[in-house]
């Protein structure tokens, strides 16, 4: 029996415009159409399939506002048995240790956890470093970027490739932390079925403080990073533009020269 | 002057670029002493560059485990320097174990996380670029020893003659209960072209590109430049180029001096990936593309008259 949670988040949808706001430099989640983060149904589908070749459950954990219930419905929809939500307005402006904080704090409140999968980056913060942490602060050891993912026994083995480093084999023992990046799988289409299951599935919520962390610990004010001013960046001015008339490469050869980059 | 931490990124011996990048940062804040965590013996191979860019001193955390467990030994070593020499701050390079060994080092040591800047201010302050580009950020730390991971590229390495002293630092020894072992490594086969992130020119095909075959018109003007290779999603999709290439949302963000976009139309998803490079050329049939609203020189027309040119103008000029 495997004992599996799955991290997953809301995002703004990465095609539609992503601002700040303006009062406090927090990602306006307003303004962008959110969605259940492509990497976490990679993430999903993942902690689905080992379920599915021994014995296991699987658990979704979400932080994020209420809102975020969408993402969690979409991963039960998909085969998750049951959800975890930590909504909470002290949350609001979290950095990315406190949200790991939290996260390993709702870990902790869970029996006998195996295995920890998560997206390796989200598409909004792209911090890259939220499941480093929460592996850090619950003692595991930290599998992260895997593009192959296998589980024998204890031992979980994962090949982690990253675009700077290569190609990394990693084992450890269980329990352990995983993080997956976009190429591990094809993520499976809730059915419908799976649609209705998931309306009945359970989903607990805790606030900060059912976690046994102070408010006074999370949230915007009492981040240990803060933003000092925030602005759009000016938009890049277009700027010269030729028809090619049979020397377009020579001129870019020119401009290039002119601008001593050759 | 207080000590700034710079987490050394070498790979056997040999010193990546960000690693100047990071020391010429440091100095705007202090001394910059550059902690080296590797096999035995690495040191010895990388002190003297390090002293070419201002490395006042280098901690030497040498072990075997260093090189046989991901990112724990690296935390260990800047947590156990950072609570000996209280430094100013402590400065990673935001490649992807650089940013787990900056995030888990500000979790262990308390510390605010300023992550993927792209610049470093003398007051401690951070500049930040997030959502591909699109918002400049000015960040500080609110409490303890600032944690910074850089973003490769975005500063300029100079140097200047630091005095290398070497200090031998004790790791502690790694639990396997807590630490994934290093089985095996397969680096990046990358030939003899520079790596896409660390590369002052990149050279980059799209959908326009047609096929497989015909990507040695990227290649070839690359090579000309000196160049990376990159590629759009929209090339990779279509099975022209490894993943591997990929720049955009979904693949690396890059910030050259000089980015060359061929058949690129420039969809949002592309420009968050490269939109911080300091110059853009674009070469594209349609003049509607959107890559030409943020390039510097463009050219409308075929990709294929058009970059076989600019390759031969470009060796001409180097004779």
């Amino acid at each position: 029996m495997t004992n599996i949670v799955v991290l997953v988040k809301q995002v703004p949808d990465t095609y539609s415009e992503r601002k700040l706001t303006e009062t406090d430099h927090t990602l306006d989640r307003e303004s962008a159409d959110a969605v259940l983060d492509e990497i976490n149904e990679r993430a999903v589908e993942e902690a689905l399939k080992i379920k599915e070749a021994g014995e296991g459950e699987v658990t979704v954990l979400c932080v994020g506002p209420d809102r975020a219930t969408d993402a969690i419905r979409k991963a039960l929809s998909m085969g998750a048995d049951k959800a975890v939500h930590v909504s909470d307005e002290a949350l609001h402006g979290s950095d990315l240790v406190a949200t790991s904080r939290v996260i390993a704090a709702a870990i902790g409140k869970l029996d006998s956890v195996d295995l920890v999968i998560a997206g390796n980056e989200a598409s909004d913060g792209r911090g890259g470093a939220v499941p480093a942490v929460v592996a850090e602060l619950l003692g595991l050891p930290q599998l992260t970027h895997a593009h192959h993912l296998a589980v024998e026994g204890s031992t979980v083995k994962v090949d982690r490739e990253t675009a700077d480093e290569g190609i990394t084999h990693l084992e450890a023992n269980l329990p352990a932390l995983v993080s997956v990046t976009e190429k591990i799988n094809e993520p499976r289409y809730p059915s419908f079925k799976g649609i209705m299951a998931a309306k009945k599935k359970p989903v607990e919520t805790y606030t900060v403080a059912d976690l046994g962390i102070d408010a006074g610990e999370v949230g915007l004010a009492n981040a240990w990073s803060a933003v000092q001013s925030a602005s759009p960046k000016p938009p890049r001015q277009a700027g010269e533009r030729v028809e090619d008339d049979g020397e377009g490469g020579t001129k870019i050869a020119e401009y290039l020269v002119g601008q001593k980059l050759v | 002057m207080a000590e700034v931490l710079v987490l050394v990124d070498q790979v056997d011996g040999e010193v990546k670029k960000s690693t100047y990048e990071l020391l010429t940062a440091a100095r705007t804040l202090g001394e910059p002493s550059a902690v080296v965590v590797g096999a035995p013996g690495t040191a010895g191979k990388v002190t003297e560059s390090l002293a070419a860019y201002g490395a006042a001193k280098v901690y030497v955390a040498e072990s075997d485990d260093a090189t046989t467990y991901l990112a724990t030994p690296k935390v260990d070593a800047l947590a156990t320097l950072a609570e000996r020499v209280s430094p100013a701050a402590v400065l990673v390079s935001a490649t992807s174990e650089g940013k787990e060994v900056s995030g888990r080092l500000a979790a262990r040591l308390g510390s605010g996380l300023l992550g993927d800047a792209v610049g470093v201010n003398a007051d401690g302050t951070v500049e930040q670029s997030v959502f591909g580009g699109a918002f400049n950020v000015t960040s500080k730390s609110a409490k303890g020893t600032p944690v910074i991971s850089v973003r490769p590229g975005s500063i300029d390495a100079e140097q200047a003659s630091g005095a290398a002293a070497e200090e031998t630092v004790e790791l502690p020894a790694v639990d396997p209960a807590k630490s994934a072992k290093i089985t095996g490594f397969e680096p990046v086969v990358g030939g003899d072209r520079p790596e896409l992130t660390e590369a002052s020119v990149v050279v980059s095909g799209g959908r326009g590109v047609g096929s497989a075959d015909k990507f040695d018109v990227v290649e070839q003007l690359a090579d000309s430049l000196g160049a990376a290779v990159g590629a759009s999603r929209a090339a990779v999709d279509s099975g022209y180029y490894p993943a591997q290439f990929q720049v955009g949302q979904t693949g690396k963000t890059v910030s050259p001096q000089l980015y060359v976009a061929l058949g690129i139309s420039g969809a949002i998803q592309h420009r968050a990936g490269m939109q911080t490079s300091k110059t853009i050329v674009a070469v594209n049939k349609d003049s509607e593309a959107p890559i030409f609203e943020i390039a510097d020189f463009g050219v409308v027309g075929d990709l294929f008259n058009v970059a076989p040119q600019l390759t031969e103008a470009v060796n001409k000029r180097k004779g």
